[in-house]
């Protein structure tokens, strides 16, 4: 399978962040476009396109445009989540730096398709770099009156805001980064409601990921049939892989989706330094990670789901033959425990007692009921808290000890050898939260 | 709902005022709160952290209660409770930088600056903190001071941008903008545009972004999906067929490998990660274990 740069082909062309160049290499082509097809035909389109959220659970695109009520009186709002943060996920941050106009011409012509005249971008606090060249580009693109009143003459409005937040993972949960937006703690909400109809300032809002709407311009300058001449059947379209660890060429791989991991090894120069692949996460941290086993597993929503895990942002961590898995585990969980929100018992005391166990069996005080305690926990976190953090926070744990069961075992007893070790070497979380 | 009045009390400088009060005409009206967020961040770029006046500044200027912005400030990492230093130093533990040594190089500096984690130097210079993942995993290890990233670092290279920094220099970054001053870097983080031209020309990429497309002119894929449009699409230019040089510079006025004027050079992520001597914090104690699968 070939790679095919469409979001990411003009990722290289010098400038291309300025208004000028984009203009110049097709940029904002498709806004002519829609104002020429009328909202409901792109949203029809999108809809027919098969694009599926880039974000994590792959929700159809156009399908969530369509629960935005119309005629209802209300204002609408498309809210972009740009709050990159999942361990692995790092498409959206070179995305937003290297071609921030094909961000923003997504934004209008969706914001046009679901009638909003307002649109922000939450971008994570950190990637001040992206937000930067974002803010840099929504200034260019007011002066050229791609945003602000009347756009192109079209009668259409649209006012557009870059909003960094300050370094919270759950805001990349949609119903938390809505909170967040409107100056709260970012703590998911109950659904339902859903945001379509109940999102922020209690009206109706579409929350798109940045890959999502980057991916719009695209399906309307060259077609549906198009978009479907790559990918699957159930997930088409390019998709950018992001690949890290121990590969030699780790960055972005843009390729159709169902491409597989070999596919992919092969492009990125293999395993590093010659050494065998042990694991892998398809989608993130939050995705149960996968083995050598499942290199040919095509990575399409459908298609890791029936591998037992998730496409999640399509984020391949790699892990060699030399990671010992506990430890791996143990770094995860303890990101889950520093990023809960705190709302939901389960997963605010799971999590951190989870950390405390798995950083006693790393130091050499295993227990033999360690295994069993903490797939106990787990199933007790597991679609027991408002959102999917929980959920993802288990991940790690139970595909850990399902893929590594000798592992695990063998620190779940006491080994003296390991816990002098550990004594030498200091505190166990030196430095951590 | 209450009325946006502004505040004439307090430390904070008229111009501040004025600008708290911009935040706020971002929003809709009657949805002043959304200002909050990057309102703290403004409190920080006069304040250095979130102080008890910043709180009441944010508090009386949105018109909600003190204990509601406390709520909030006390919630996100980025808002600090003590000064940060000038320089806020952070390095990436998680899973993709500690697979090639991040939990080292965040050790090593931890140990020569004698501090841990949100703890500032004793000369007021440095904060250390150990971040969470900071989406550049392809670059990893990775380590940001103020924010602007330093990629592909192992603990010689960010040994030395530590020390460049101590000695009053400002190593370039090697993706983004010149290193601005934590005042400097909160403003841009209350949504107002960097001033200097350099801050948006900075290098955009390095090879891990572009790595797939580098592949993709290797095997001469460009222009090649509008022949695949096999189904009767719109005909019309495919992407892919984009003017680029042959060798692919950074985006900016700099190449990619980080070069410096006033400090040490990073190691360039562009170059494939050091041997796997690297991996250490999560490697097994025999490291040649067979596949485990």
């Amino acid at each position: 399978m070939p790679v095919t740069p469409v979001l990411t082909a003009r990722w290289k062309v010098p400038g291309i962040w300025t208004l000028d160049t984009f203009v110049d290499n097709g940029g904002y082509d498709s806004v002519r476009a829609a104002f020429d097809l009328g909202p409901d035909a792109i949203i029809k389109m999108v809809k027919d396109s098969g694009l599926r959220g880039r974000g994590g659970a792959g929700f159809p695109t156009g399908m969530k445009w369509s629960f935005i009520p119309q005629g209802d009186g209300k204002p609408h709002y498309l809210v972009i989540n740009a709050d990159e943060g999942e361990p692995g996920t790092c498409k959206d941050a070179p995305l937003m730096m290297t071609d921030p106009h094909s961000l923003i011409e997504g934004i209008i012509v969706a914001s046009y398709a679901v009638r909003a005249n307002r649109a922000f971008v939450y971008v994570r606090g950190e990637l001040v770099h992206a937000a930067r060249r974002l803010r840099n580009a929504v200034a260019e693109a007011y002066r050229a009156g791609y945003l602000g009143r009347d756009i192109l003459g079209s009668g259409f409005d649209l006012d557009l805001v870059i909003h960094s937040g300050a370094g919270a993972y759950i805001c990349g949960e949609e119903t938390a980064l809505l909170d967040s937006l409107e100056g709260r703690r970012g703590q998911p909400r109950l659904r339902p409601p859903f945001p379509a109809t109940h999102g922020l300032y209690n009206s109706p809002t579409v929350v798109n990921n940045v890959e999502t709407i980057a991916s719009v311009p695209f399906i309307v300058n060259h077609g549906v049939e198009w978009f479907r001449s790559m990918g699957t059947e159930k997930s088409p379209g390019p998709k950018i892989y992001s690949l890290s660890g121990h590969v030699t060429r780790p960055g972005q791989y843009e390729a159709p989706m169902g491409t597989t991991l070999r596919e992919l090894l092969e492009m990125a120069g293999g395993i590093r330094g010659g050494r065998q692949l042990k694991a892998w996460t398809p989608g993130g941290s939050s995705t149960p990670m996968l083995t050598a086993e499942h290199l040919d597993v095509p990575l399409d929503f459908d298609g890791v789901q029936a591998a037992g895990s998730l496409l999640g942002t399509a984020a391949l961590m790699i892990m060699d033959d030399t990671v010992d898995m506990l430890k791996v585990v143990r770094r995860l969980t303890q990101f889950y425990a520093h990023e809960s929100c705190g709302k939901c018992t389960p997963c605010r005391e799971g999590t951190t007692w989870m950390v405390q166990i798995l950083s006693r069996m790393e130091r050499g005080h295993g227990d033999p009921s360690d295994v069993n305690t903490l797939t106990d926990a787990c199933d007790n976190i597991f679609g027991r808290a408002f959102c999917a953090l929980a959920d993802g926070a288990v991940s790690p744990i139970v595909s850990g000890i399902k893929h590594f069961p000798e592992e695990f075992a063998a620190a779940a007893k006491p080994r003296p050898d390991v816990a002098a070790a550990a004594e030498a070497a200091g505190p166990a979380l030196a430095g951590a939260h | 709902m209450v009325e946006v009045s502004p505040v004439t009390a307090g430390p904070f400088s008229d111009e501040l005022r004025a600008a708290a009060l911009e935040i706020v005409a971002r929003y809709p009206a009657g949805r002043q709160r959304s200002a909050l967020l990057p309102m703290l961040h403004l409190v920080q770029s006069a304040e250095g952290c979130v102080t008890a006046e910043g709180v009441d500044f944010c508090a009386r200027t949105i018109g909600i209660t003190a204990a509601e912005v406390s709520a909030v400030a006390t919630f996100y990492t980025m808002y600090k409770r003590r000064p940060v230093g000038d320089w806020l130093v952070s390095i990436c533990t998680n899973l993709s930088c500690a697979l090639l040594g991040g939990q080292e190089v965040y050790d090593r500096i931890s140990k020569k600056l004698g501090v841990g984690h949100d703890q500032t130097t004793e000369d007021g210079q440095i904060t250390l903190e150990h971040a969470e993942c900071l989406a550049a995993c392809d670059y990893a290890p990775v380590m940001t001071v103020n924010y602007e990233f330093y990629d592909g670092v192992d603990e010689a290279s960010a040994e030395a941008i530590v020390d460049a920094l101590a000695r009053g220099e400002r190593p370039m970054p090697t993706r983004g903008g010149p290193l601005c001053t934590f005042a400097e870097v909160s403003r841009q983080l209350a949504g107002f545009e960097d001033p200097r031209p350099e801050g948006v020309a900075g290098a955009g990429f390095l090879e891990p972004s572009v790595v797939g497309l580098t592949v993709a002119e290797q095997d001469g894929w460009q222009g090649e999906i509008a022949h695949t449009d096999r189904n009767g699409g719109p005909a019309g230019p495919a992407p892919g067929g984009y003017a680029v040089p042959a060798t692919a510079p950074a985006d900016g006025a700099r190449s990619g490998t980080a070069p410096s004027s006033s400090g040490p050079p990073a190691s360039a992520a562009s170059t494939t990660p050091a041997s796997d001597a690297a991996t250490k914090t999560l490697a097994a104690p025999a490291a040649n274990k067979t596949e485990g699968a």
